[in-house]
């Protein structure tokens, strides 16, 4: 049974000088064979578990993580929940998501600190500013929020905004106010998950690297080769982000897959002056305040693929060149840390959430800006996994997409070059 | 700073390059005639490997050639720069 917090568990732990909390989740010995495996802790595999245990009455369901638990690319985003997306095929999986995400602290029983920030799209271009209307006309089809401000509100709500006056280089000229944007603790939606997956019988293995793919005579999936010796199963499913690639090569199978790494940094902490998530599409930056002060830093990814996770000094230079255009002010803030992460990008920019050609294999792909997928994603996965049939959600998404070319383009939807 | 050898101008930073986009090989003569998994492949799945690929990039800011380059997805490094139009 999972343990209870509370306001009234944490008082009462405390008058126990906190020596009764339990471990969150156990750490098990690694069996022969399981009915399912999963690779990869991280959001995606956490809540594909747990989906799969609380959804599909699955109990005999390992997640196997390479390193520690939530220390891939979920604790390498920015934390930035949104749906704005392009097409009709995009916005209701997003859409799904986002409120998934604001019911996921009662649901999980754990703290997400979920803040609802409403992000900013600070337009600077005429052809920008057309492409977000048209976002716009999607996203009131599927009941996203997306509205057109001015340039004086927009200075109204972002009072630090001071650059991108009328003798600027790209003067602004709107704002683009999505409402349902917001921002969370992505430890606690690993931890979250975690916790929620193991209470329903879930193991999850951490230091348990998969080196290799295995299949039986037939060809259909049979288990994994693992660092600490084979593992069974009929059903894998693969949820690594960058490496998808590298995991199905291993099994022969290419997928329409790059691996780019994408970088963000952090300020040293400072007093609340933004509240919102702030986007500037036109020169290739977004940010927002964490609740300890920091600002959060993003930009565009590295040119070219890339498997390493370090910072590119001409991507840490374009990216704080473009802050300091907005934000002057900025100029004397100290920056903390900065760090990548890879992950993969499919040919048309949209996620791959599908059966593969290896009988019992399966994979979810391609999530570039993937932290606000967790939710929808992970019950999803878990869906396709359970019952070898897509949930509606996900239909668009198969790989069978690119074999028709029917490509759902989401190019540009994302800081994806 | 990263440099890019330029098989015109030499050794030049990457800010004066553009990424073009994976190296796919030459495009079949008749896409009509080859199977539609082999032309979608062709259009859609690049190599994906930690280590050595094979790029497309445009001398942009310097000499304007489109230069292929070997470079390695784990280090970086650069290890062959041609001009493909000879």
């Amino acid at each position: 049974m999972m343990q209870r917090y509370s306001g009234f568990s944490l008082i009462r732990h405390a008058i126990s000088r906190h020596r009764g909390w339990r471990r969150a989740w156990r750490s098990p010995e690694l069996a022969e064979s399981y009915d399912v495996l999963v690779i990869g802790a991280g959001g995606h595999g956490l809540a594909t578990a747990y989906h799969l245990a609380r959804d599909h009455g699955l109990n005999s369901v390992a997640v196997l993580e390479r390193g520690w638990l939530g220390g891939g690319n979920v604790a390498r985003n920015t934390v930035t929940v949104r749906s704005n997306y392009l097409r009709d095929e995009s916005i209701p999986f997003f859409v799904r998501s986002v409120a998934m995400f604001e019911g996921l602290t009662r649901d999980l029983n754990f703290n997400l600190m979920h803040s609802k920030r409403t992000m900013i799209d600070v337009v600077q271009t005429y052809p920008k500013l057309r492409e977000l209307r048209r976002r716009q006309l999607f996203m009131d089809l599927h009941g996203a929020s997306y509205e057109r401000i001015g340039v004086k509100e927009l200075r109204r709500r972002i009072p630090a905004l001071t650059g991108g006056g009328p003798e600027s280089r790209l003067p602004i000229i709107a704002g683009m106010v999505h409402t349902d944007a917001a921002v969370n603790r992505h430890d606690a939606v690993a931890w979250a998950y975690a916790r929620a997956a193991d209470s329903r019988g879930v193991e999850i293995h951490e230091n348990t690297p998969v080196t290799r793919l295995l299949r039986s005579p037939d060809g259909s999936i049979s288990g994994v080769e693992t660092a600490r010796g084979e593992v069974r199963a009929r059903k894998v499913a693969v949820a690594v982000s960058g490496h998808t690639t590298t995991l199905t090569e291993t099994a022969g199978l290419k997928l329409p897959l790059r691996t780019i790494n994408l970088t963000a940094f952090v300020s040293e902490p400072v007093k609340p002056l933004l509240d919102v998530v702030v986007n500037c599409p036109d020169i290739g930056v977004y940010l927002s305040q964490s609740d300890k002060g920091e600002l959060v830093i993003g930009g565009a990814p590295d040119p070219g693929q890339s498997f390493r996770r370090d910072i590119r000094q001409s991507v840490f230079e374009d990216t704080t060149a473009a802050l300091l255009e907005l934000f002057p002010a900025f100029r004397t803030l100290k920056l903390l840390r900065q760090w990548g992460g890879h992950v993969d990008i499919a040919h048309d920019g949209s996620p791959i959430i599908s059966t593969t050609d290896v009988p019992g294999l399966y994979v979810t792909a391609g999530w570039w800006g993937g932290y606000k997928a967790i939710p929808a994603g992970g019950m999803t996965f878990a869906h396709l996994v359970a019952r070898n049939e897509p949930h509606p959600l996900i239909a668009p998404f198969g790989l069978a997409r690119f074999r028709r070319l029917g490509f759902v383009v989401e190019t540009g939807t994302t800081t994806a070059r | 700073m990263h440099l890019i050898r330029c098989p015109h101008c030499g050794h030049r930073d990457e800010s004066e390059f553009v990424y073009g986009g994976p190296f796919s090989g030459a495009r079949p003569d008749d896409p009509g005639a080859i199977q539609d998994e082999a032309w979608s492949n062709y259009l859609t799945v690049p190599d994906n490997p930690v280590g050595p690929v094979v790029e497309c990039w445009w001398h942009a800011n310097g000499c304007g050639a489109w230069v292929t380059i070997a470079r390695d997805t784990a280090t970086h490094d650069i290890r062959e720069a041609r001009d493909d139009r000879g």
